[in-house]
């Protein structure tokens, strides 16, 4: 059965509700407390009434009729005994008291500035800007009216004492004021006139007993007769006085607000009425959203907002209960006090100066507003990040064999995840197929879909029937119209990635193999784009559901589409370690093979030809040399110079590799020259083609020549030995030498620095050279076919630095980009005197990874070694903040038809993306120039061309082949398109039958 | 491009007329004309027919692909290398005298849009005739440089006659052009003491005796200015190779741009400061663009990732500048500016942003990225911002 129609929603509108808006949509008054009653049913009108919602599977609900799961649930209702304070406004509400009158409640302000800043306000909107500016400015105009322009009233001072409380600060009489009047009426040093009462009388035109009344004490004057006093005896009466306000005096107060006042202070009167501030009725969330669990020993456990909300009604129903027994004031206040609390809690449970509402074990409640709040709030944990079906999860591998635009998949994840497919006329067969093979079977289905909604699960007692093999109900089987779930199989597109997903790199569309074993199956070439290594690191895959979504993995996810880096427009994709040491191996010094050799480099490719052979040697065998094996991978018509990383110049022309060594400078990620050549000229077929075919072609060199690296390549003679610790025992002379200086007096400071600082720089250059000296002389002591050599110098793994720390001296340590200094007064550890300014004393490690270090060395190599650790940890979190909100600014902007960069509102931020609207993916952000317009021109002016249809294809954009499916170029190569070269026919790939 | 310009190139007329037709822009077009002039100005109409079109061909194929979501890849672009950063403080690259904040901390702060940088500091070249002598620099150097009374002479306090005395020293004042009763006036005028001069000495004291005041007054002295901007603490000369051959460059720690470009020496045309804001105030929001993308470039070339393309730090720039004010990338600027109330709640002070959006009866259209997500609705960017009909090839629309 379908859901009903899907709706979109077109827009959300935001405001307050009116408290006749929550009483209707109530599905009940709730006025108990308590929730089950002692047999474990919902007590009726209680927190967990039945017309809230369900939650216990089974029953039904008893305001829509719906099951647990398909029922959303219901708001319910309290009527609050008092009003109440919504802690959210709190500042609204203090605003609105200074800037209404406290009679007519209508804004402090004239006609005038009324005008003025609903002109603002309006020109704000239009700008987007912030509206709170406007509001400020027109309650701070508004305040300083100390009288009413519209009903002349006086205006108090507002105090507003957090959370929610507040005061109108007002002067009224003080307890002494007949003291005070008394005072003034007796002679002073200036006035030595006493005032009679009868006097007083006739001036204040009172009858003279009041006056005798007040004077004694009897009466309180009344405001006007006060004021008359004042007048006449030159006297202050008053005192001030917090007069506090009530939530129903607030509410009130606000009712009588016109609307158009409100509009000015940018409040949407029409749905949002400054009174529905104060709340009178408060919403019960339907208790789905705050469900209880049931432990094992049978007991509930109630939701936070549950908790809350039975704080809420006790309270309530004890204020009823007092008021209508007529307890006094003093009572009736504390309880609206309580009753403020907690409602106030109930929405937020993080106000600072109130203790937050506690669970019985002491954790503080998770209220409203901290559900919604942070990172494992709503909107950032559940509305922002969705979870899936169809998605699996496991460790990850290298294979070798795979190419880069595939994953090997175990079957278990393939007979799990499935694929939908619409059945047509034209699948038919193939989907009957799948659904005989049941859900165990491998190319198997696990669910059918019939034209009418209903979804049957597909077993192994009814796979037969529905394929309409055997005795079958006409109707139950398989036909147009239907959906079959099918499991994975080879070519299938699926979605592979690897957090931290980083860049979009982070996230691409790779084949599905089925495989054996448990892991994910990857080619190691797309390690850089994923940041992958194969320590246990695991990898996630989603399988797509429909056509759209499948077509555009195809087209623009496959790992192919992806070689590129939009970051600097060089291949990310390319060889990497082993690989490039291959290619080294391979092509330096230009090694010779003979035919067995040859082609079994070449087995893992698509070569199945071996040119003519490029000599014979002194045995008369015919030979093949490392380059000529190499060239074969290249497309005929390539040209490529570069500089390898070794440092020669490698030269290709016309497919050939002329001179020069293959490493991590022309085959490598990160920039290979060729491979970056390939892909932009040739184009992505082509260049994972290539990438698939160097990987295979350098793993098989790499285990020609055999490969490996041990304690024993580190070693160096005894006389080279020798020679270092002489380098290093200068160094300390040195050393030695410059403290003596510093002793003396004697140093002189560098420009800009102190003495001391000066000292410390020239200690760490004398310490600094004595090591790339050592490193130096460990250098030129190694066998050019020393491995670790080999790879810092192909570029495939490790560097100089590292070789030299392993053979030579690790070095100076440091902390904080000084030599090590911290640890004990005066010194860096008990073994040396106080001020030792020695190189000893300050982290410097002069021996070797191989020779070990002696416990100090160890011990300042640690403090520096955690230093690093520390820095990377606290790097990870702040760039990810950096990351999060970068991507949070610029992600509404797209590139439009006319070459301008909008956001999703149509707000122009650059008429020209980057100036010249050069995508970064196509052009390398090292070239000045996106196009080589003089090599253009000189092939045009020198280059004889063939026939027109050569030249055409020059001249034209160049319109490649689309390439969807290597797997389908694999089983039908005429059908793949115009590359000769298809992809490896290794083992793996070739047998795959989906019968 | 004028006709003028095209004539430096020497290319003839015909080839001028099939370039001018083409819808190359102007940059590509100037290139073809160099590019042509150099080898043979007459190349007939035909070969320049076909450079133009091969140009036209990778021109289109170079150009971003209309809907691509720019935005995001350009954050990722930056956001991504961040992770390879240090977050040490290190050395300016050439100049090792002055700290300056580098790596992470100073992307962060970047992007932050900070009124003021955790270490200002300004590159002010000289005009000419200062850039060449050490002496001349040196003139421009003490109007730059706060002066302080202890770079002047020495203070001490005469605890008897309840004095403070400050012993000037003579070949200083000469060299920073400023005379002792110049000082006794700013004294003066900054602490409302009486002085009293004679010959290098200056001498002044509290009204009433007493040691605290004393005290006190010499705290305040150290804090003057006698000379220079207040906020630049220290500057240092270096020689250096530019364009305009080997001249003295003045590097400051603490920035002052606007009062720099003031001073006479100072070539305002080719000074700098690290300072964005500055940057703004005194040459306007496009030079505040062009100061983020150098700065943003510079920070990432120090850490050794130069290979990031500068069209991203420019959409970054673009973006921060956009509204004609130097906004932040985060809570208080681009993110908390957003027109959907959904978004901003969604990146951070959720709640706030929900309570007064009610208040303001805000209408959220769902036009954005993160309000789609959460709706769950498609999202208008790449392949969401296109729907597709089905039709036939050829036929009339009917």
């Amino acid at each position: 059965m379908y859901e009903e129609t899907p709706k979109a929603i077109k827009s959300i509108q935001f405001g307050l509700m009116n408290p006749e808006e929550y009483r209707e949509m109530s599905a009940t008054k709730v006025i108990t407390a308590d929730t089950y009653d002692d047999d474990g049913f919902p007590i009726d009108m209680g927190l967990m009434d039945p017309r809230l919602g369900v939650i216990d599977p089974g029953l039904e609900c008893r305001t829509c009729g719906k099951h647990s799961g398909s029922c959303n649930g219901h708001f319910g209702h309290i009527e609050l005994a008092a009003p109440v304070i919504h802690v959210g406004f709190t500042k609204l509400i203090r605003r609105l008291l200074r800037g209404t009158c406290r009679n007519c409640s209508k804004l402090l302000l004239t006609e005038a500035e009324r005008e003025e800043f609903t002109g603002d306000l309006e020109r704000t909107r239009e700008l987007d800007g912030e509206l709170n500016e406007v509001t400020k400015a027109a309650i701070r105009q508004a305040r300083k009216a100390e009288i009413c322009p519209h009903c002349g009233e006086e205006q108090f001072e507002i105090n507003h004492e957090k959370p929610t409380t507040y005061y109108e600060v007002q002067e009224v009489l003080t307890g002494d004021y007949s003291e005070r009047m008394a005072v003034a009426m007796q002679p002073t040093e200036e006035d030595d006139t006493a005032i009679t009462p009868p006097e007083l009388a006739e001036e204040t035109g009172m009858d003279l007993s009041r006056i005798n009344q007040i004077l004694s004490g009897e009466f309180r004057p009344a405001e006007d007769q006060r004021n008359a006093i004042e007048r006449a005896l030159d006297v202050d009466l008053t005192e001030e006085d917090m007069n506090k306000l009530m939530p129903s005096d607030i509410r009130d107060w606000f009712e009588a607000i016109p609307d158009e006042d409100v509009r000015v202070l940018g409040i949407d009167a029409e749905s949002s009425r400054p009174e529905w501030m104060i709340l009178t009725v408060l919403p019960v969330p339907p208790v789905t959203a705050r469900p209880s669990i049931t432990l094992d020993n049978g007991q509930r456990s109630e939701d936070d907002l549950t908790h809350k909300l039975v704080d809420i009604i006790r309270i309530n129903q004890r204020f009823m209960e007092n008021r209508e027994a007529g307890a006094p004031q003093l009572i009736i206040e504390d309880l609206w006090e309580l009753l403020q609390y907690h409602v106030t809690t109930f929405m937020d449970n993080e106000i600072s100066g109130t203790p937050p509402a506690r669970h019985r074990s002491g954790r503080p409640l998770k209220t409203l507003s901290q559900r919604l709040k942070g990172k494992d709030g709503r909107f950032r944990n559940s509305l922002s990040g969705k979870r899936v079906n169809f998605s699996a999860r496991t460790v990850i591998s290298p294979d070798p064999t795979v190419s880069l635009n595939e994953v090997g998949v175990r079957e278990r994840v393939a007979t799990e995840m499935t694929i939908t497919m619409n059945v047509t006329e034209r699948n038919l067969e193939d989907a009957r197929r799948y659904v005989a093979n049941g859900p165990n079977g491998h190319p198997g289905a696990n669910y059918v879909r019939r034209p009418d909604g209903r979804r049957l699960k597909v077993t192994e007692k009814n796979c037969q029937a529905l394929a309409g093999e055997g005795e079958a109900d006409a109707a139950q089987v398989v036909d147009v119209g239907w959906e079959v779930n099918r499991h994975l199989v080879d070519g299938d597109i699926v979605i592979f990635n690897r957090q931290p997903s980083l860049h979009r790199m982070s996230i691409m569309a790779h084949e599905v193999v089925v495989m054996p074993y448990k892991t994910f199956r990857l080619n190691t070439t797309v390690c850089p784009p994923y940041n992958a290594d194969f320590d246990g690191d695991e990898m996630n895959m989603h399988a797509l559901q429909n056509e759209e979504a499948r077509a555009e993995a195809r087209v623009l996810m496959r790992v192919q589409e992806q070689i590129l880096s939009p970051r600097f427009g060089e291949n990310i994709i390319g060889a990497i370690q082993d690989h490039v040491s291959g290619t080294y191996l391979l092509t330096h010094g230009n090694p010779q093979f003979n035919e067995t050799q040859a082609l079994d480099l070449l087995r893992g490719t698509s070569i199945d030809t071996l040119p003519e052979p490029d000599g014979t040697d002194e045995d008369g065998e015919a030979y093949w040399t490392g380059r000529t094996i190499f060239s074969l991978l290249l497309p005929d018509d390539l040209d490529v110079e570069a500089t390898s990383s070794a440092g020669d110049d490698v030269i290709i022309e016309n497919g050939t590799l002329v001179q020069g060594t293959i490493d991590d400078a022309t085959v490598g990620a990160f920039g290979g020259e060729i491979v970056d050549t390939i892909m932009k000229a040739h184009g992505p077929t082509r260049a994972r083609v290539f990438i698939n075919e160097v990987a295979s072609l350098a793993m098989r060199s790499i285990m020609h020549f055999g490969f490996s690296l041990g304690i024993d390549n580190e070693s160096i003679p005894e006389e080279a030995s020798e020679q270092i610790d002489e380098v290093i025992e200068n160094a300390y002379e040195r050393v030695e030498e410059l403290i003596r200086t510093y002793e003396a007096g004697e140093m002189e400071s560098l420009p800009g620095r102190t003495v001391d600082e000066t000292l410390e720089m020239k200690i760490s250059q004398a310490l600094g050279r004595a090591r790339d000296s050592a490193g130096e002389i460990a250098e030129e002591n190694f066998e050019e076919d020393n491995p670790a050599v080999i790879m810092a110098e192909s570029g495939a793994r490790g560097n100089l630095l590292n070789l030299t720390q392993m053979t030579a001296c690790v070095g100076q340590q440091h902390v904080r980009g000084e030599r090590i200094n911290r640890g004990y007064e005066d010194r860096t550890l008990s073994h040396f005197k106080p001020h030792d300014l020695s190189a000893d004393a300050h982290g410097f490690v002069e021996n070797s990874y191989r020779e070990g270090l002696e416990p100090r060395e160890f011990f300042f190599h640690a403090m520096g070694g955690r230093e690093g650790l520390v820095d990377t940890a606290v790097r990870t979190s702040k760039s990810g903040y950096l990351q999060r909100r970068l991507i949070n600014a610029l992600s509404e902007l797209e590139a439009q038809y006319d070459g301008t960069v909008r956001d999703t509102n149509d707000r122009v931020v650059q008429f020209e993306f980057g100036e010249d609207s050069t995508s970064p993916v196509r052009v390398s952000s090292s070239v000045d120039h996106d196009i080589d317009v003089d090599g253009i021109v000189d092939r045009v002016l020198d280059t004889e061309f063939d026939d027109d249809a050569d030249l055409e294809a020059f001249l034209d954009e160049r319109t490649r082949p689309t390439n969807l499916s290597e797997y389908a170029d694999r089983r039908d190569p005429a059908a793949g398109g115009t590359i000769t070269a298809t992809g490896a026919p290794s083992a793996e790939a070739v047998e795959v039958d989906d019968d | 491009m004028t006709k003028t310009n095209i004539d430096t190139f020497g290319v003839s007329d015909g080839v001028q007329s099939v370039v001018e037709d083409s819808g190359l822009p102007p940059r590509l077009r100037e290139r073809i004309y160099r590019s042509i002039g150099e080898r043979d100005a007459d190349t007939d109409a035909d070969a320049v027919e076909r450079v133009v079109r091969r140009v036209e061909a990778e021109y289109e194929d170079n150009r971003v692909e209309p809907l691509e979501p720019v935005g995001t890849v350009s954050a990722q672009s930056i956001g991504e290398p961040g992770t390879q950063m240090t977050m040490n403080t290190f050395h300016y690259a050439g100049v090792a005298e002055i700290d300056v904040t580098q790596g992470l901390p100073r992307l962060i702060e970047l992007v932050d849009a900070r009124k003021t940088p955790d270490t200002p500091t300004m590159k002010v070249y000289l005009e000419e005739e200062y850039a060449t002598e050490r002496e001349k620099a040196h003139e421009v150097i003490w109007k730059i440089e706060a002066t302080r009374i202890l770079a002047l002479g020495d203070v001490s306090t005469n605890v008897a006659d309840m004095r403070v005395q400050i012993d000037l020293n003579e070949d200083t004042l000469q060299q920073r052009d400023i005379t002792p009763s110049e000082i006794a006036e700013i004294i003066e005028g900054a602490m409302g003491v009486d002085t009293v001069h004679t010959g290098n000495r200056v001498e002044f004291g509290p009204d009433q005796p007493s040691y605290r005041d004393l005290l006190q007054l010499v705290e305040e002295l150290r804090e003057i200015v006698f000379k220079g901007l207040e906020d630049i603490s220290r500057v240092v000369v270096r020689k250096e190779e530019t364009d305009r051959g080997e001249e003295f460059v003045l590097h400051t720690e603490g920035s002052d741009f606007g009062s720099v470009l003031e001073i006479e020496g100072v070539d305002a045309t080719r000074s700098k400061t690290n300072n964005i804001h500055e940057v703004y105030e005194e040459l306007g929001i496009e030079a505040a663009r062009e100061a983020i993308i150098e700065e943003m470039m510079h920070t990432l070339e120090e850490q050794g990732l130069d290979d990031v393309n500068v069209r991203h730090l420019m959409l970054v720039a673009d973006i921060m500048t956009s509204r004609g004010e130097i906004e932040s990338i985060g809570r208080h600027g681009i993110a908390g500016s957003k027109q959907s109330v959904l978004a901003r709640a969604a990146y951070e002070v959720t709640v706030n942003h929900l309570l007064d959006a009610a208040i303001h009866g805000e209408v959220d259209d769902l036009n954005g990225v993160i309000e789609n997500v959460i709706v769950g609705k498609p999202i208008k960017l790449g392949t969401g911002d296109v729907d597709l009909r089905m039709g036939s090839i050829g036929g009339s629309a009917d």
